[in-house]
């Protein structure tokens, strides 16, 4: 069965940097991954190695202080490099020097047909921290009940790569994937696609057709315009890529750690796609890829709106599908660029030249682009959010920490990624997601 | 810029000055502040840019002012040549006084403030400073705008937190403060034209001159039927007032609002670049429109002003300037879109009434709008209670 969404709030930015051969992958070696807790919200890590420990690829590397069988996994085979802590100890992260390609293999029995034996598959293969639950965009909880489940099938962020043919092997796990996943919930599996998507028939699954700019792809939006999330309800959200793990994983016991990552963004060189392993080193990664043009770089891990500047010793961080590197901008002095009508400033407002030119493709850099202020103009945000959501409101109610407020006006539907583009076209200048994590963060303390 | 920023870090010398250097600094050079938190990229929009096209927004009514204020005057000494650059001069002239003052007073204010809370500078004030004298009669004397423009920048918006936090529309709050505070010197025949010459252009106008405005003739015409209330509109020269001169603006009244061409092409200006909501300046029209129909209809000589058309309404006194610069005013008004066709519709409606149905006062858009600030939380408050139902309704489902 196929429905449709049409989303008409939205917006796509016109970047430099898009991948231009999307046909071709060419592979990165790399010498050390590293695995960061950061990128899992709502988890506190406990190590299960120490540094020198040989691991195997798929061994866990830390587990969840409170649900201990929520597993986070190594990307490769190798010996524990280095267990890097922070202030009061906390794991910033765990680095695996890669040698070797031993796996560890889980048992798949029964997986496709008992819930109890999927749910010990995802646990254990380090697949379950790698979707999201709603409410609060946190891992999710192994002991909720799952209302539904929601795959976003395409990535509409900027400069994202997406797939659109599929090997056999790929469509043979994806089915097998939405038939796991089946046995979680009660509910139903609805799996997001592009009209251009030479998605399999899955059975099991609902398949929705969406249309629009960005946020299209967002779980929250898919969500939003199918069944949103009421108090008490949990689902589960998931990326394509962990889709076709699951079903990998389901049928032949070995979690698959290479990812594809488009390599993106105005200052590199040839943007293209590459395979890589998942936490990869941004060194390895980028070695002979970036321009050389001098200005200061900002090499970001995701893409613009919702990813992780990442230093170029770092890592690549969790959904390990995109990086991105844009000019950093604090190396430039730019006389009264308030009053600016240079077609290259990047703008949605129409006083801005560069708002006209249609096809036009830009090169901006991190700089805010103004002084932080209070909530002035209003409506700003409701252009860019699909969903019945008054943000503005939201936004004050979180600020005064609110709880009844919050929870009447919707927080448990939205995810920070959702007022991603709202932050980016915010006059104000206001840190929207940094606000709504913080009050996602505060609502799960105060309730649980 | 760079050179001079540490004698006013902490420690320095000018230390006392810090968020003057900081205002100037952001003013000249666009920040270099790189985005720590979530997206990387930002809109290339800020308030700066806002703050200043709706100043550039206001300039076509700004000049035409000065150049209707020569006019009036020209007409006042009795002149028949009117000389456009000598017009134009004599109003400059008679208006930079006051621009002045209400800039230097309102921003002195905001630079103190900004220092003392250790905050950087913000732009509200530079579109509320020439709000301000655009919207008095020319012949406010200068102390007045500096009392009334202190008491609204430190009481109206600095008391609550500053741009962005203020309930009621500041530039407006000067207007009604100075209406209520000075009543002989805001109303009546002789505040609405330039009297006296200023630096030699211009001459001195004879004891006993009445200027009033088509509001202020209508408020006292005591017409009984509207032919009668037709004849008795007139210009200064005693000709009769068309809707046409309406619309242009050549007539006597506040600074920068007679002229609905001028704000018109501001408001264009607003609409095309988005910063004003469309859908307020838009129901605030047809608010005025419909109410102005309804007085039309069942007009009585009890109420002069009923006996105006439609288009007269629109066109006459401060309702065009209000429903362009004044009631989109985003802090001020409904933040919500449904709030705002309401909160629009019923400026229009209110300030009509109030211009229509009350002797007290000729004008009725100013005290439309500040009622409107204050019940825009409240039309707001049931649009979100709707929104937060429906969240409920949804469980129970």
């Amino acid at each position: 069965m196929s429905n449709g969404i049409k989303v008409k709030k939205g917006l796509d930015l016109r970047l430099e940097g898009a991948v231009a051969d999307p046909l071709h992958v060419s592979v990165k070696p790399v010498a050390v991954v590293a695995v960061t807790p950061d990128d899992f919200q709502g988890i506190v890590p406990k190590p299960d190695v120490r540094e020198g420990d040989d691991v195997l690829a798929g061994q866990p590397l830390f587990h969840d202080k409170r649900f201990t069988q929520i597993k986070f996994v190594s990307p490769a085979a190798g010996k524990v490099k280095a267990v890097v802590r922070g202030e009061r100890r906390k794991i910033l992260r765990i680095e695996v020097e890669v040698a070797g390609e031993k796996t560890l293999t889980h048992s798949t029995e029964k997986v496709l047909t008992d819930a109890t034996a999927a749910k010990q598959l995802l646990l254990e293969s380090g697949l379950w921290g790698m979707m999201t639950q709603r409410p609060y965009a946190i891992v999710p909880n192994p002991e909720a009940e799952i209302r539904d489940i929601f795959v976003t099938g395409f990535d509409s962020a900027p400069l994202a790569e997406n797939r659109t043919e599929f090997t056999d092997s790929e469509r043979r796990s994806m089915q097998a994937a939405v038939k796991l996943l089946g046995l979680l919930t009660k509910g139903k599996v609805y799996v997001s696609r592009r009209d251009t998507q030479d998605f399999p028939e899955l059975a099991g699954a609902e398949t929705i057709v969406v249309d629009g700019p960005h946020p299209a792809g967002n779980c929250g939006t898919l969500i939003a315009a199918l069944k949103p999330v009421n108090k008490g309800e949990t689902v589960l959200c998931l990326d394509l890529p962990t889709l076709i793990r699951i079903g990998a994983t389901a049928t032949t016991g070995v979690l698959p750690t290479e990812t594809v990552v488009a390599l993106t963004g105005s200052e590199v060189i040839e943007p293209k796609l590459v395979r890589t392993l998942m936490g990869a080193s941004i060194a390895d990664l980028l070695k002979g890829e970036v321009k050389t043009d001098g200005c200061h770089h900002r090499i970001i891990s995701g893409n613009v709106l919702t990813g992780v500047a990442t230093p170029p010793d770092g890592y690549l961080h969790f959904p390990y599908t995109q990086v991105t590197v844009i000019p950093e901008g604090d190396d430039v002095d730019e006389f009264m660029g308030w009053a600016s009508v240079s077609p290259s400033k990047m703008s949605t407002s129409p006083s801005f030249p560069g708002h006209f030119l249609g096809k036009k493709l830009f090169r901006p850099d991190a700089r805010l682009q103004g002084g932080r202020r209070a909530m002035i103009m209003s409506g700003e945000y409701d252009r860019v959010m699909p969903m019945d959501i008054l943000p503005e409101y939201l936004i004050k109610a979180i600020l005064a920490r609110d709880i009844d407020r919050m929870e009447q006006l919707g927080i448990y539907e939205v995810a920070p990624e959702d007022f991603a583009l709202a932050e980016y076209s915010d006059t104000s200048k206001l840190e929207l997601q940094k606000i709504v994590r913080e009050g996602l963060d505060y609502l799960r303390k105060e309730l649980e | 810029m760079d050179k001079a920023r540490p004698a006013f870090e902490p420690g320095g010398k000018l230390h006392a000055f810090r968020s003057v250097y900081d205002g100037f600094d952001t003013f000249l050079f666009t920040p270099n502040e790189t985005s720590r938190s979530g997206v990387h990229i930002h809109d290339s929009i800020d308030s700066k840019r806002t703050m200043i096209i709706v100043i550039a927004a206001l300039l076509p009514c700004l000049l035409f002012g000065m150049y209707n204020t020569g006019y009036q005057h020209w007409i006042a000494c009795g002149e028949s040549e009117f000389p456009f650059w000598s017009l134009l001069l004599y109003g400059f002239l008679a208006v930079l006084p006051r621009i002045v003052v209400s800039y230097v007073v309102g921003l002195g204010i905001e630079f103190t403030v900004a220092q003392w809370r250790k905050e950087e500078i913000q732009e509200g004030f530079l579109v509320t400073g020439i709000l301000i004298p655009m919207i008095c009669p020319i012949e406010t004397p200068l102390w007045m705008i500096a009392v009334a423009t202190a008491f609204s920048v430190i009481f109206v918006k600095e008391v609550f937190g500053g741009t962005g936090y203020n309930i009621f529309n500041v530039a407006l709050v000067t207007r009604a403060f100075l209406f209520f505070a000075y009543p002989a010197k805001m109303s009546g025949d002789s505040v609405f034209v330039s009297l006296n010459s200023m630096l030699g252009v211009g001459g001195e106008v004879a004891d006993g001159f009445t200027g009033a405005t088509p509001l202020g003739q209508i408020a006292t015409s005591g017409a009984t039927s509207a032919q009668e209330l037709a004849s008795s509109l007139t210009t200064l020269t005693n000709e009769p007032l068309s809707t046409w001169d309406m619309f242009l603006g050549l007539i006597p009244g506040s600074f920068g609002e007679t002229s609905t061409l001028c704000i018109l092409i501001g408001a264009a200006i607003l609409l095309f670049t988005r910063i004003a909501s469309w859908r307020i300046i838009l129901s605030v029209f047809a608010g005025g429109a419909v109410m102005a129909l309804i007085a039309n209809w069942c007009a009585t000589p009890t109420y002069p002003a009923s006996f105006l058309s439609v288009g007269d309404q629109l066109c006459l006194g401060g309702f065009a300037f209000a429903a362009v610069f004044m009631a989109p005013d985003p802090v001020t008004s409904c933040r919500t879109n449904t709030g705002k066709y309401i909160y629009g519709f019923l400026v229009g409606v209110v300030a009509i009434l109030i211009r229509t149905y009350n002797n007290g006062y000729p004008e009725g858009a100013m005290l439309a709008v500040l009622l409107m600030n204050a019940l825009a939380p409240l039309i707001d408050y049931c649009v979100v209670e709707a929104n937060v139902r429906r969240r409920l309704r949804r469980t129970k489902a």
